[in-house]
């Protein structure tokens, strides 16, 4: 099997860990110590790890444990998600057929903490480090929950340097904010990290429940006054055939593989779809030697920015408007694709088909709020297409439907990295002030927020989105009140 | 066309967008030429510049640079989020260009290299006449025809292995 890891690429320098030895369907292979289980196998070349109930190949999505593609069996554990599982010496993962049955044993005990907080931050993209360190920097004791084993949610993977102003990252590399974010987290003695665990509900007796999704079997209780809720978004997935065959991924997938692991995703690539996610991740591909085909766009314009467009076509890579996937091709990964011009109304033009010689098709086509957690919180949610789906109604402060519980990034509404970290700002300046420990800065992060940052033209379709789920705290004690 | 469908400024929309330098300015010292037609929430370019010669209005109005002030230093080259800015040098007999480039191989001084258009196609030779990197993005400035400047955008770096 040929090697996938990149050996020189101009702007990340891969530090490897310690090479762990495990098996794989029987066969022993390495990886290295830090990466998770599907990114080892991926680098040896490995493309399946799961079938559906009908037999179908299931491969790497999205990478960052939020869809259900790579659910194997590890130490006879089933439905793990391997894409967040690290790698460690001994494992045993085996690919997983269909439906499992439950393990007729269990895997010692679990054990059980209760933890009290001022504040619980869930999620550790952009939104909430920048909550979790506001509210510490301010002296309350915060709990930040991730479900991933490493912090900074999608900052790791952007090796772009950021737009915007200083004052908010602007001009530094995505991965740096991150690791500089992350850093500061773990140096503050007011936040408790608990890393591969995941909120999974709230109980009306007041209590976050969480629980590890690896290791050790851990069990939190997690009472706090307030409660941050910044769980990001997921890829969104496009109806074209065979669109569950390996090597269909969400480009925030290849992102994982390429700049947080070192991976070359595949070969030769097609890009769907030309907002600044899939115009950005077909230069990362370029920089990871990556030969990238076209980038396919339904509609008639570039859906991102101009400069990252521009990027890219100096690099001779086609943005082929009116033009969408058809179909994948391949056994039990992705030979061939073929894409095929549209109409007026969006519907295939018979004829005008073109196939691409590729082994890698990138699902750009957007993303979709995790709104999950909050749903189950019972908070009231409205469908904005402007921000990606179902978002939490919320007031100017960020507060939800429910009394103290806050709502800051992509499950706001998807925007662009820099509005995330003024929303988790927000978010927790709010609640500083609530508790008396306002120093000013909430009404001054909310006027750049909304009068600075979002009066940008190429920003004019999320600020509309986001101003129809914002209400003032009376509308909100109305719909409270409607809600009750 | 526009840029909006294709990704790429035609020289009539860097003329109406006041982006193209006056000839006059041309011929005295190298000159920034900054391609970001948008409105994007950015001002990097801004504190970038060591001579205030870029000015944004608000965060987000198009940055425009003041070209008495610039040098062409190109500081603002290796700043820029979008890679937007190129420094052009008419002085001499060839066209000297400086571009951003993040891609392998490092290039170095002596390098030859392929020319590319705003559209990726290859339109000559040029050679590596200097270059430096500030946060692992570098500033490459090449050798291109004097009739080539304002097309040539992009470099693929050919290194001689002997």
């Amino acid at each position: 099997m040929r090697g996938y890891r990149i050996e020189e690429h101009p702007i990340l320098k891969f530090r490897r860990g310690r090479v762990v030895k495990f098996r794989f369907n029987g066969v022993e292979v390495e990886g290295y110590e830090g990466e998770s289980v599907l990114a080892s196998l991926y680098a040896l070349g490995y493309r399946v790890f799961s079938y559906s109930k009908t037999g179908r190949p299931r491969g790497a999505f999205c990478m960052i444990g939020k869809c259900s593609s790579c659910l194997a069996r590890v130490n006879g554990v089933p439905n793990t998600r391997i894409c967040i599982e690290p790698v460690r010496d001994g494992l045993v993962v085996e690919t997983q057929s269909g439906l499992p049955e439950i393990p007729s044993e269990t895997h010692g005990d679990v054990s059980e903490e209760e933890i009290e907080a001022d504040a619980v931050v869930v999620g550790s993209g952009p939104a909430g480090l920048q909550a979790a360190l506001t509210l510490a920097g301010h002296g309350l004791k915060v709990v930040l929950v991730e479900e991933h084993f490493k912090l900074g949610g999608q900052l790791v993977k952007q090796t772009h340097r950021f737009f915007g102003d200083t004052a908010y990252y602007g001009g530094v590399r995505g991965f740096r904010i991150g690791e500089l974010l992350a850093e500061k987290v773990r140096a503050s003695s007011n936040i408790k990290v608990l890393t591969s665990t995941r909120v999974y509900g709230f109980f009306a007796e007041g209590y976050l429940g969480a629980a590890t999704v690896t290791g050790e079997p851990r069990h939190y209780l997690i009472k706090s006054k307030y409660t941050i809720v910044a769980t990001g978004a997921s890829e969104r997935l496009a109806l074209f055939e065979n669109n569950d065959l390996p090597g269909v991924m969400g480009a925030g997938g290849a992102q994982t593989l390429m700049n947080e692991y070192g991976i070359r995703p595949g070969d030769r690539a097609v890009v769907v779809g030309s907002g600044n996610v899939g115009l950005i991740v077909a230069y990362q591909l370029l920089q990871a030697g990556v030969d990238v085909k076209a980038i396919l766009e339904l509609r008639d314009e570039i859906g991102g920015w101009f400069v990252h467009a521009a990027k890219i076509r100096r690099h001779g890579v086609p943005i082929k408007t009116r033009r969408t996937l058809l179909r994948v091709e391949g056994h039990d990964r992705v030979e061939k694709a073929v894409s095929v011009a549209v109409d007026g109304g969006y519907n295939p033009i018979p004829g005008t088909e073109e196939a691409y010689d590729v082994d890698l098709v990138l699902l750009a086509v957007g993303l979709q709020p995790s709104y999950a957690l909050l749903g189950q919180m019972g908070a009231v949610v409205k469908h904005v297409p402007e921000l990606g789906g179902l978002v939490p109604v919320r007031t100017w402060s960020m507060e939800t439907s429910i009394p103290g519980v806050y709502v800051a990034g992509d499950l706001s509404g998807v925007e662009e990295a820099t509005a995330a970290f003024l929303e988790g700002e927000l978010a927790a300046r709010s609640i500083l002030e609530k508790e008396g420990l306002a120093d000013g800065g909430r009404a001054e992060v909310l006027h750049y927020l909304w009068n600075v940052y979002r009066m940008s033209p190429v920003l004019e379709r999320a600020r509309r989105g986001k101003l129809s789920v914002t209400l003032s705290e009376g509308e909100m004690e109305e719909l409270r009140r409607g809600a009750g | 066309m526009s840029f909006r469908r294709t990704g790429v400024l035609s020289v009539e929309e860097l003329a109406r967008l006041g982006i193209i330098p006056p000839e006059e300015r041309m011929k005295k010292k190298p000159v920034a030429m900054i391609e970001c037609p948008e409105e994007v929430p950015c001002n990097i370019c801004v504190s970038a510049c060591p001579f205030n010669a870029i000015r944004k209005e608000t965060l987000y109005s198009r940055p425009r640079l003041e070209e008495n002030k610039c040098i062409g230093c190109g500081v603002c080259v290796v700043k820029c989020p979008g890679l937007a800015i190129f420094v052009v040098d008419l002085r001499g007999e060839d066209a000297l260009l400086t571009l951003p480039y993040e891609m392998s191989p490092p290039p170095a001084k002596g390098d030859k290299c392929l020319l590319l258009d705003r559209e990726g196609r290859v339109v000559g030779e040029g050679e590596v006449v200097k270059a430096w990197s500030y946060d692992s993005t570098w500033a490459v400035t090449v050798r291109v025809p004097r009739d080539m400047w304002l097309h040539v955008r992009a470099i693929k770096v050919v290194k001689n292995r002997a």
